[in-house]
C-alpha cells in the first residue's frame, strides 16, 4: 500500500500535506477578518448619533441617517417572529414527539428543501402573491398593489419556518424520554407532558434556534427588494413600504454617492455588530448549558 | 429515534374524555404546522408556474437555450443568466472545494483542541455575515484591488487562455465566482467537518498500525471512506452558490451577454431578477419571463439540494450521531 523504503520522501509529503491544510484552515478565515476590518474602519467614522435618529435625506444632499430602516427592520423581524415561530415550533414538536414514521421523513426532508430555496425567490413568489396584484376578499380591497410591510414581515416569516423547526426538532429530542414516561405515568395528559415538561426542558434550545433564524433574516436582502420595498420616511401602517437596514445598505452601495456610501459602511457596521452579537451571544449561552450538565 | 421518544404512537392510546380531546386537537394542531412544509413548496412552485405561464407559452423551449435578452425588442431568452449561474458557481467551488476540505480535515485531524472551537467559531461566523456586507466590501474594496493587482497579472501569466484574455474589468464573472467561494467556504467546511468526524475511529488506527503517516492516514483510511459524504457537502454548496443573490448582484457588472472571457461581466439568473423585477409592469411579458427565471433557478436549486440531501442522509444512515 505504501513503499517502506521512501520514508523521507514519504515524511515530506506529510508536512507539505499538513502544511497546506493549516494554510487553507487560515485563508478560509481572511476574508471574515478583511470584511470585519473594512467595515469597523469605514463604519465607525461614519457613526454619528444623526445615522440613529434622522431620517435619510433627500438625493443629493449631505446628512441624515437611518433611523426610520433600523425601526423598520425590528418591524419585519417581530412580523416574521408572529408567523415563523409558532409554526415552526408546532412543526418541530410534532417531528420529534409523533414521530417515527415515514411522513415525518418527508416533512424533514421537505424542510431541508425549503432551507435551500434561494431566498431571491421567497421573494419572487411573495411579490407575485401580495405585491403584484391587489388583494381582495368579498369586495373588499385588503391590501394595494404594491411593497408592503406585511409582505416583506411574511417573506422573512415563511423563510424561518423551516430553520426554526429543524432546530426544535434537534432540541426537543434531546430531552431524555424519562421525563415524558414520568409525567404520563402521573396521569397528565400527553399535550400537557410535551407543553410543560418537554418543551420546557428544551426551552433554552428552542429560543437558541429561534434567536439564529432572526439573526439570519435580519441580514436577508433579496426576498425584500420587492415585498417590503423603499421608505424614506416612517412607516404609518402596515400596507405601506417600510425601510430595512439591508435593503438601504443595497441601495446606498449601489448610488454614485459619497456620502451615501458612507451611511451605508454605518449601517453595514450595525447590521453586522447585530447580526454577530445574536450569534456570539447564542453560543456562550450554549456553551454554559453544556458545561452545567457535565 | 425510538431510543429518544421510547413512547410509540401506536402503543398509547389517549384516554375518553377531556385529555383525549385535547390530545386529538393538539397533535393535529402540531400536525397541520408540519404539513405547512408541503403547502409552501407547492405555494412556490404554483406561483412561480401561474407567474411564468405567459412566457411558457410565448417562448417555450426555446426560452432556455435562446440568448437574445433584449426587453424593449420583446427579446428573452435565459442562456446568458444559466451561463452566469453556471461558470460563477463553478469558479466559487473550483476556488472552495479544496480550501474546505483541507480546513476540515485541520480542524478534525491535525488542530490542537485549544485552537479547534475558536476556528470553527470563527467559520461560522463568517457563514453569518449578511450577503449584502459581504457584497458591499466585494464592491468597494475586494474587486477594485483584484482589477489593479490581481487580474492584470493574471492575464500576463494565463493569458494565451480564452477565458483569461480580453479588456479586464474589475466587476466580472471571475469577480463573482471568488465572492461566492468567500460564501460557499464556510457551509462546505462545517458539513465536511461533521462528516469526517463520523469516521470511526478504528478506521485510523488500522492504518497507523501499519506504519502510514498521518496523511497517509487520511489519504487511505479517512478520505477514501468518507468520498461520498464529501461529495453531499460540495453538492450542498452548489446549492448555496447556485442561487445566491445580493453579493453577486453587486460585483458580476451586470451585463446580459455570454463572453468566454472571465474578465467580461455578466449576470446571474438571481442578479438578473434582483435588478429588474422591480422595474417590471404587471401584466407584461417581461414579468413573466422574470418569474420564468425564478422557476428555472427553483428548479436547478430543487434538484441540486435534494441530491445533496439524500446522500448526505444515505451517508449519514448507518453510522448517524449515536444520541444517549
Amino acid at each position: 500500500m505504501f513503499e517502506v523504503k521512501n520514508h523521507r520522501w514519504r515524511k515530506v509529503k506529510n508536512g507539505v500535506m499538513e502544511s497546506l491544510a493549516l494554510g487553507a484552515a487560515g485563508l478560509a478565515l481572511v476574508p471574515l477578518a478583511l470584511v470585519f476590518y473594512h467595515v469597523v474602519k469605514a463604519g465607525v467614522s461614519s457613526l454619528n448619533w444623526a445615522f440613529f435618529t434622522q431620517l435619510p435625506k433627500p438625493t443629493g444632499e449631505v446628512g441624515g441617517g437611518m433611523a426610520n430602516a433600523i425601526v423598520g427592520t425590528f418591524i419585519l423581524l417581530g412580523e416574521a417572529a408572529a408567523i415563523g415561530v409558532p409554526v415552526g415550533v408546532l412543526g418541530g414538536v410534532y417531528l420529534s414527539e409523533y414521530g417515527a414514521t415515514r411522513l415525518n421523513w418527508w416533512i424533514r426532508f421537505g424542510a431541508d428543501i425549503l432551507n435551500g430555496v434561494p431566498s431571491i425567490v421567497w421573494g419572487v413568489v411573495v411579490a407575485g402573491l401580495l405585491v403584484v396584484h391587489r388583494i381582495t376578499l368579498f369586495g373588499h380591497v385588503l391590501l394595494r398593489r404594491g411593497n408592503s410591510a406585511l409582505a416583506g414581515g411574511l417573506v422573512l416569516g415563511l423563510m424561518m419556518i423551516p430553520l426554526v423547526m429543524r432546530t426544535t426538532e434537534e432540541v426537543l429530542r434531546l430531552v431524555p424520554g424519562g421525563y415524558r414516561e414520568a409525567a404520563l405515568a402521573l396521569g397528565v395528559a400527553r399535550w400537557r407532558t410535551t407543553l410543560q415538561i418537554v418543551v420546557r426542558t428544551a426551552l433554552k434550545g428552542i429560543v437558541t434556534g429561534v434567536l439564529l433564524a432572526l439573526a439570519r433574516v435580519a441580514g436577508e436582502t433579496a426576498p425584500l427588494l420587492f415585498t417590503s420595498g423603499v421608505n424614506l420616511y416612517w412607516m404609518r401602517n402596515l400596507t405601506q413600504p417600510v425601510a430595512a437596514l439591508p435593503v438601504q445598505i443595497f441601495s446606498y452601495a449601489i448610488a454614485p454617492y459619497a456620502d451615501w456610501h458612507r451611511q451605508a459602511w454605518a449601517a453595514a457596521l450595525v447590521l453586522l455588530v447585530f447580526v454577530l452579537l445574536i450569534n456570539v451571544g447564542v453560543r456562550v449561552l450554549t456553551r454554559d448549558r453544556f458545561q452545567q450538565n457535565r | 429515534m425510538s431510543e429518544t421518544a421510547p413512547i410509540r404512537p401506536g402503543s398509547w392510546r389517549p384516554k375518553r374524555g377531556g385529555a383525549a380531546v385535547g390530545d386529538h386537537v393538539f397533535k393535529w394542531l402540531t400536525l397541520v404546522m408540519a404539513l405547512a412544509v408541503f403547502a409552501l413548496i407547492g405555494a412556490i412552485g404554483w406561483q412561480l408556474a401561474v407567474g411564468s405561464r405567459e412566457a411558457m407559452s410565448r417562448f417555450g423551449w426555446h426560452f432556455l437555450v435562446s440568448t437574445d435578452w433584449d426587453p424593449r425588442r420583446q427579446e428573452f431568452g435565459a442562456l446568458p443568466f444559466i451561463y452566469g449561474t453556471l461558470v460563477s458557481s463553478a469558479i466559487a467551488l473550483l476556488i472552495a472545494v479544496p480550501i474546505s476540505i483541507a480546513a476540515a480535515l485541520f480542524l478534525t485531524e491535525l488542530a490542537p483542541p485549544w485552537l479547534r472551537q475558536p476556528v470553527i467559531t470563527l467559520i461560522e461566523l463568517l457563514a453569518a455575515v449578511p450577503s449584502v456586507i459581504l457584497g458591499f466590501w466585494g464592491l468597494s474594496v475586494m474587486a477594485p484591488w483584484l482589477g489593479q493587482h490581481v487580474y492584470p497579472h493574471l492575464q500576463a501569466a494565463l493569458g494565451f487562455l480564452p477565458i483569461f484574455r480580453g479588456a479586464i474589468s474589475p466587476y466580472c464573472t471571475l469577480s463573482a465566482g471568488l465572492i461566492l467561494a468567500i460564501m460557499v467556504i464556510p457551509i462546505v467546511t462545517s458539513v465536511s467537518r461533521e462528516i469526517l468526524r463520523s469516521v470511526p475511529g478504528l478506521q485510523r488506527e488500522a492504518a497507523y498500525a501499519l506504519g502510514a503517516t498521518r496523511w497517509e492516514v487520511t489519504r487511505i483510511a479517512v478520505l477514501s471512506y468518507a468520498k461520498r459524504g464529501l461529495f453531499g457537502a460540495v453538492i450542498l454548496g452548489l446549492g448555496r452558490a447556485l442561487g445566491e443573490t445580493m453579493a453577486v448582484t453587486m460585483v458580476i457588472g451586470n451585463s446580459a451577454q455570454i463572453v468566454a472571457s472571465l474578465f467580461g461581466s455578466g449576470q446571474t439568473l438571481s442578479s438578473e431578477i434582483a435588478n429588474e423585477f422591480g422595474e417590471a409592469l404587471p401584466g407584461t411579458v417581461f414579468l413573466s419571463t422574470l418569474f420564468e427565471l425564478g422557476l428555472v433557478l427553483l428548479g436547478v436549486t430543487l434538484v441540486v439540494n435534494a441530491l445533496a440531501q439524500l446522500v448526505l442522509k444515505t451517508f449519514a444512515g448507518p453510522t448517524a450521531k449515536q444520541r444517549p
